[in-house]
């Protein structure tokens, strides 16, 4: 019965805490009481303490005070008759096992413990997840492409049962975490992460399977990425613990898979996460736990035949999977996107310079093609290709439909890199004419032919366009004089399209998108996109939210009338402001598309650069996700980005996509480029010779070069003396306020 | 209840009926006896009886009184029986009213550093009270907050215009059926005033007004001074959460001096508690030749020290008497209500030392020792050392039992919160989870006094345990849940062994027992506020009314407890009285506080004697509100909610900014 369960999280709770108190206690005498500690690249100290009670951790001594409150939290056992209620106190040890095991961690890390180097296999584990990895997963938590998220703790059976379960979970684009540890059917200790290994299965975040450590007391890195969330996307404030614990039930599609036997710390980790609404599925007899009201379902349930689990799993957590794979012999998804193949494992490749290579795609007319054919144009096809090694090769794909423009040619071609990557054991790098595929000799031996890229391009471009495409022919050319004859054609194309793609500016388009897709994860955020401004996350420019409109009519990506303009230069129209309210929970009123002073735009946290002003310097400083050194600013990305996300509006510093930094609308109103007075190395080259032709157009020339980086300054005083010695034109420009 | 051989049974009590039975052969009287002797009065019984003036007493019988039957003056039967309930209703509102005063003057006493023996033991429940009711609290001083507090509340009973503080905290909903019917009451006082002034000779002679009234004056009492009750209580003397303790009249001992409170305010109560502790008290007590003092309850008064501090209770109403016969009691000490004038007969042929400590309570033949909450702690000392002296006096003449039944008590609404998520995560949203799987069919409050014209306590034993073979949760107060302590079924383990599956798999998940023991008569108000807090928590209904819950007092005896009835048939509750009805002379008045209540406030006073048929309308109630809220049909062993699975897409349509809702706080953190 589940007071076994209450009993097991009460008195692991204690022993936790008492560890944690152990540790600290000979680290202080060690370190002293105002040593500083902080996990890796997060601007949230311990996170859960800090999502929970406000309260920042930033020294031992502060440490002390934190396993303070933790102690308040912990209980008695429940009697073995006449018990008193247990639940409310179980779910109170639950969170304080969650504030202790953070704890522990870190003084793991100050010991250099973590992340944790296996023993047998020398694997380094994860360990503590940063803000950056974060960030960069946001898109991927909202577009369905990572659905849910698996915590699998302890060990399978066996090996195969294991890597059963993974790849089902990898199959529907779920997020694994692995941690703990437990027998396998022999009796020897082991745990999922070895389990894989030793199956040759790649681990990582590529591939959707992330080792966080070998003990239970790992899974709090996961808890800790998920209560980030509601700090990072959601907005919640710290110390707003129902708010947080709210959100992580409504929009936090986690959930425990415990393999093998159960423990008293495994317990009192799960009464942690069912705190978060996060319930387990448990693969041996356990005690289960049904009335709902915690978790949105079940609360502890089991299920013994592994080939259920998953699906098992899913259901009690409330979470739809749509998959639509092609009829291949391999799996698919976006989990396989990571895998690398290397020149050992690969079976034969094409293009990447080792042979001429392209992809490329048409509009055609209803009656010219046929769907669904796919065609190989080639001399002794089947001979070659079972050979291996390097063939030429275009893929052609011709589409037809009511509703297709030629302007989603080039956003279909964007996603024939995820069609083919997708694919287990097959790998696709680049686009247009710089394309490189490889097939696996795994992928060879499971009966992959080249008939199959184009059945995937074939149906993935039916899924992903649905009411755009209604007929998807592909052509395969494997002649080496055929793909460099229709090479050029298709090289004089994609000169075409970014000619007219550069003469689309704000002023030539009277409707702009709304990006509504991380509403499901920030709620009160909306980006609008137009022509000359992207999406913050860089996933999404105007023509992908015009293709998602007609494609999804009711989906995430809605047409905003820009109505009569307000304010020309700061880009503020009636119709955006008005559609704002509607849409934003009331959070914002107003909106100008090309300022950063007045009501500038709200991010919703996976924002690939951030903006920020420099008062001093009477300018404003970029700084790219991933960069973890100091800025100007006197923050680290990770900290500015805590003061941007959340869907509220912040005068002065805002989330952008990189590439609106070359656009012309870039903070027009407050003076544009010119404005840029530090930008990391990694953004200078990256923006390279568009920056060079934008700087040219606003008549500084040699502009990147007058625009400090990390290898200059750092700190405040000396950007402002590089910037005195060059003569940065912003110091020249009107106050910014 | 059928009656097993020959001799009626009195008691459904087993050590009841043992202490009886010993005392009925010495032909000692007790309130059985008294009421075996003396039937009631039929005409009285049934509201027929009219005497608030001297051209009577008239009495409407005859089988056309309804139609036909006039007083001198010429009131009606419907007129005459409403007047008579409406004047019961007066006096329970009162009741409760003078115990909530009392409550806030204590407060105030304690504010204003003249208490000293007392202090604000809930700093954090005073807070949320004080931001109920509109005092600014934040940042303040404690003393000052709970001095505005209780000056708010004290204003309270003097109000003439305006509302009382707590109707703000009823649902929107409810508030707008009272707003709607006039029955907001303005002051407490007034509005019992007003009761007793409608309904003299040549005042309101229309039925309905007067009942309307009637829960005008019961809402006051509900939403007013018991509420300001409950809430005081836990400020000064904390907020209960589970305790262990033991109920039965074994609870008393052999070689200890035994001291009974007995009675309702918890104030001199809890001032006992102290001061039995002390080391100086058991030495004195010591010298007397005793190895202790033993300090157990009776009636409401158990009820607040078992919540709070565990201490036994030897039983409701009716033990009070056979209590006594044990010969073991030192001092009964009383306060206010259900004091049986009868305790200082039945005292005399023993040792025990009845001790009255209120002004408003006072007996021949009883010690008096006036409580002031000034001087709380000598007042207390005096009299236990009082019952200490006593104890040389003890004789060997007594029935003794020995067994005793553990109880889990103590569930408050903040701790029902608190354990249905931990202080992360209180909510209510377990149970109207549960209610609306249909693994709980429905909650009852079970409440009210024990009679001896029945079985007393065998109404509520039946019930409750009908109920939660059915999947009823029960909540029970006052001396129901006396009844069923002293029967052993406040345990967890009653729901492993008695519970349906649904109700046991929710049990067995929080580790409650299936009948939750949520304190004494004014303590009805938790359920109030409980039955609010699952409106706004979503799911089931937006207001009182309509939730799948029914109110039973299967026993009733006072006029506290026709108040009780009618402030929860006010506020939505459906509610069911056991034994015969004290308005049953009129078929017109059955009809307006049944058919016309329901329809304008969702709630009703039934009065039904036969408990099968008690069971049979409760179930119908529950299961109409469940249809009501289109809830699934209620199967047993059959539960699970409709799965939605979410995609991105209805994740992006999940209610935005939706408030989790604020109850009334976590559990008390400051003490227990």
């Amino acid at each position: 019965m589940s007071k076994l369960i209450a009993s097991a999280a009460i008195k692991a709770a204690h022993v936790l805490v008492k560890r944690a108190e152990v540790m600290l206690e000979k680290a202080i005498a060690e370190k002293g009481k105002d040593f500083v500690f902080e996990f890796p690249d997060t601007a949230f100290y311990l996170p859960m303490i800090y999502a929970m009670t406000a309260f920042p951790v930033k020294t031992l001594a502060d440490m002390k005070v934190a396993l303070a409150m933790t102690r308040e939290m912990l209980h008695e056992e429940p009697d073995e008759k006449l018990w008193k209620p247990y639940l409310g106190e179980a779910l109170d040890s639950g969170m304080a096992t969650l504030f202790a095991e953070e704890i522990i961690l870190a003084l793991r890390y100050m010991d250099g413990l973590e992340p944790v180097t296996d023993p047998e296999t020398g694997y380094v584990y994860n360990g503590f997840i940063t803000d950056t990895i974060q960030r960069n997963l946001g898109i991927a938590l909202v577009d369905g492409r990572m659905p849910g998220f698996a915590a699998i703790i302890g060990a399978a059976p066996d090996e195969d049962t294991a890597v059963k379960i993974v790849r089902e979970l990898q199959e529907k684009n779920i997020l694994i975490f692995l941690s703990g540890q437990a027998k396998d059917k022999n009796g020897k200790l082991t745990n999922v992460t070895r389990q894989l290994l030793s199956k040759g299965v790649t681990l990582g975040w590529e591939t959707y399977i992330v080792p966080l450590g070998p003990d239970t007391e790992h899974t709090l890195y996961a808890l800790d990425w998920a209560i980030r969330a509601s700090l990072i996307f959601g907005g919640k404030k710290p110390g707003d613990y129902r708010e947080h614990l709210k959100y992580q039930k409504d929009r936090v599609f986690a959930f425990a898979i415990a393999l093998g036997e159960m423990d008293e710390i495994k317990w009192s980790t799960g009464g942690g996460a069912i705190n978060m609404g996060f319930p387990a599925i448990c693969d041996t007899d356990v005690p289960v736990i049904h009335p709902t009201g915690v978790c949105t379902y079940e609360h502890v349930v089991k299920e013994f035949d592994h080939d259920k689990i998953v699906q098992k799993a899913i259901e009690v957590r409330g979470l739809k999977v749509t998959v639509e794979k092609p009829p291949i012999p391999v799996s698919f998804g976006p989990a396989f996107e990571g895998e690398r193949i290397r020149k050992e494992d690969m079976f034969i490749e094409f293009g990447g310079q080792r042979s001429p290579a392209f992809e490329w795609v048409r509009t055609k007319e209803l009656h010219e093609i046929e769907d669904g054919k796919v065609i190989i144009v080639g001399t002794d096809v089947e001979e070659r290709y079972k050979k291996g090694g390097v063939m030429p090769m275009a893929v052609v794909i011709d589409v037809a439909g009511r509703k297709m423009q030629k302007d989603f040619e080039a956003i279909i071609e964007r996603k024939l890199h995820h069609n083919i990557n997708e694919a287990q054991g097959l790998w696709h790098m680049g686009q247009r004419d710089i394309v490189w595929m490889r097939i696996s000799n795994q992928a060879y031996k499971d009966g992959i032919t080249l008939e199959h890229i184009g059945v995937i391009h074939n149906t993935m471009s039916h899924n992903r366009f649905k009411s755009i495409v209604d007929k998807v022919q592909v052509t395969l050319y494997v002649d080496e004089k055929d793909v460099l004859a229709l090479q050029d054609e298709a090289r004089k194309v994609y000169k075409e399209r970014d000619h007219r793609l550069a003469g689309l500016t704000d002023e030539s388009v009277d409707t702009f998108y709304s990006c509504l897709l991380c509403q499901s994860f920030a709620p009160s955020h909306v980006c609008v996109i137009s022509p000359e401004r992207l999406g913050l996350c860089g996933a999404y420019n105007w023509l992908d939210t015009r293709a998602a409109f007609e494609i999804d009519p009711t989906g995430g990506n809605q047409p905003i009338m820009k109505g009569e303009a307000l304010d020309a230069a700061k880009g503020r129209w009636a119709g955006v402001d008005t559609y704002l309210k509607s849409n934003s929970a009331g959070a914002v009123e107003s909106l100008n598309l090309y300022t950063i002073m007045d009501n500038p735009m709200t991010s919703c946290g996976c924002f690939e650069c951030i903006v920020a002003i420099v008062p001093e310097a009477n300018g404003i400083m970029l700084v790219q996700r991933g960069h973890t050194g100091m800025t100007p600013a006197g923050m680290k990305f990770s900290t500015l980005a805590g003061t941007v996300g959340g869907g509220t509006q912040n005068p002065g510093f805002m989330g952008i996509g990189v590439n609106f930094i070359t656009s012309k609308k870039f903070l027009f109103a407050d003076g544009g480029i010119k404005r840029i007075v530090w930008m990391t190395k990694n953004l200078k080259e990256r923006l390279g010779e568009d920056f060079k032709k934008r700087a040219e157009e606003e008549g500084v020339p040699d502009l990147l070069d007058k625009i400090a980086d990390e290898s200059i300054a750092e700190e405040s005083e000396k950007l402002m003396e590089y910037l005195a010695s060059v003569g940065h034109p912003a110091l020249e420009m009107e106050p910014m306020f | 209840m059928k009656n097993n051989g020959h001799k009626p049974a009195k008691t459904a009590n087993k050590e009841a009926a043992i202490v009886l039975e010993w005392g009925d052969s010495r032909g000692y009287e007790t309130c059985f006896t008294r009421a075996e002797k003396m039937k009631p009065c039929p005409i009285g019984e049934s509201g027929a009886c009219c005497k608030v003036c001297h051209m009577g007493p008239c009495r409407l019988v005859g089988t056309k009184a309804e139609e036909e039957g006039r007083g001198i003056c010429g009131a009606t039967l419907p007129v005459i029986a409403a007047r008579n309930l409406a004047r019961m209703v007066a006096a329970g509102t009162a009741c409760h009213g003078d115990h909530g005063r009392d409550m806030a003057f204590t407060l105030l006493a304690v504010a204003e550093g003249e208490a000293k023996d007392f202090k604000i033991k809930d700093v954090k429940k005073l807070y949320r009270v004080a931001e109920i009711i509109g005092v600014a609290a934040e940042g303040r001083p404690v003393l000052d907050v709970a001095k505005d507090v209780a000056l708010k509340f004290i204003e309270d009973f003097g109000r003439q215009r305006g509302e009382v503080s707590y109707v703000r905290r009823a649902p929107k909903k409810t508030q707008g059926r009272w707003k709607k019917w006039d029955i907001v009451p303005r002051g407490i006082d007034r509005e019992i005033a007003e009761t007793l002034d409608r309904t003299t000779m040549g005042m309101d002679a229309d039925a309905d007004s007067i009942l309307n009234h009637a829960l005008k004056a019961a809402v006051a009492n509900g939403w007013g001074g018991s509420m300001i009750s409950t809430d005081i209580t836990d400020v000064l003397f904390g907020t209960p959460s589970p305790v262990k303790a033991e109920a039965s009249l074994g609870i008393f001992k052999d070689d200890e001096v035994n001291i009974v409170i007995h009675g309702h305010e918890p104030n001199l109560a809890e001032m006992i508690v102290d001061v039995v502790y002390e080391p100086e008290m058991i030495e004195y007590a010591k010298s007397k030749g005793a190895k202790g003092i033993n300090l157990g309850g009776m009636c409401c008064t158990a009820n607040e020290v078992m919540m709070r501090h565990g201490i036994p209770t030897a039983g409701g109403f009716t033990n009070q008497e056979l209590g006594i016969m044990t010969g073991l009691i030192e001092a009964m000490v009383v306060d206010v209500q259900c004091i049986m004038p009868a305790l200082t007969e039945v005292s005399k042929k023993f040792h025990t030392k009845i001790v009255t400590t209120s002004s408003k309570v006072r007996m021949p033949g009883a010690t008096h020792v006036q409580f002031d909450e000034h001087n709380a702690k000598d007042i207390a000392r005096e009299i236990v050392k009082l019952a200490i002296d006593n104890y040389p006096n003890r004789k060997a003449e007594g029935s003794h039992v020995t067994e005793t039944f553990p109880v889990i008590a103590g569930f408050s609404h903040e701790y029902i919160e608190y354990m249905q998520g931990g202080r992360w995560r209180a909510s209510f949203r377990p149970l109207n989870d549960a209610i609306m799987a249909g693994r709980i069919r429905g909650v009852v409050g079970l409440a009210g006094c024990d009679n001896p014209r029945v079985p007393s306590t065998g109404m509520h034993k039946f019930l409750a345990i009908e109920l939660i073979k059915n999947d009823v949760l029960v909540v029970s107060t006052g001396c129901s849940s006396a009844s069923c302590g002293t029967a052993g079924f406040l345990t967890p383990e009653m729901a492993m062994e008695n519970a349906g599956p649904g109700l046991r798999e929710v049990c067995e998940a929080i580790g409650i027992p299936p009948i939750l023991h949520l304190g004494s008569c004014v303590d009805n108000t938790r359920i109030l506020t409980i039955a609010t807090a699952m409106a706004a928590e979503g799911g089931l209904s937006d207001e009182i009314g309509g939730m799948p819950a029914v109110g039973i007092a299967p026993e009733f005896i006072t006029e506290k407890a026709i108040s009780i009835g009618c402030y929860f048939a006010a506020s939505g509750v459906p509610v069911i009285f056991g034994g015969e009805s004290p308005v049953g002379a009129s078929r017109e008045v059955t009809r307006i506080m049944t058919e016309v209540w329901f329809e304008r406030f969702k709630g009703a006073l039934h009065f039904e004697p036969d408990p099968e048929k008690i069971l049979a309308m409760t179930f119908d109630y529950i299961d109409k509100a469940r249809e009501a809220l289109k809830l699934r049909k209620y199967e047993p062993g059959k539960f699970g909610a409709e799965r939605v699975l979410m995609d991105m897409a209805a994740r992006r349509e999940i209610e935005k900014a939706a408030v989790p809702h604020a109850g009334v706080g976590g559990i008390n953190e400051s003490e227990n």
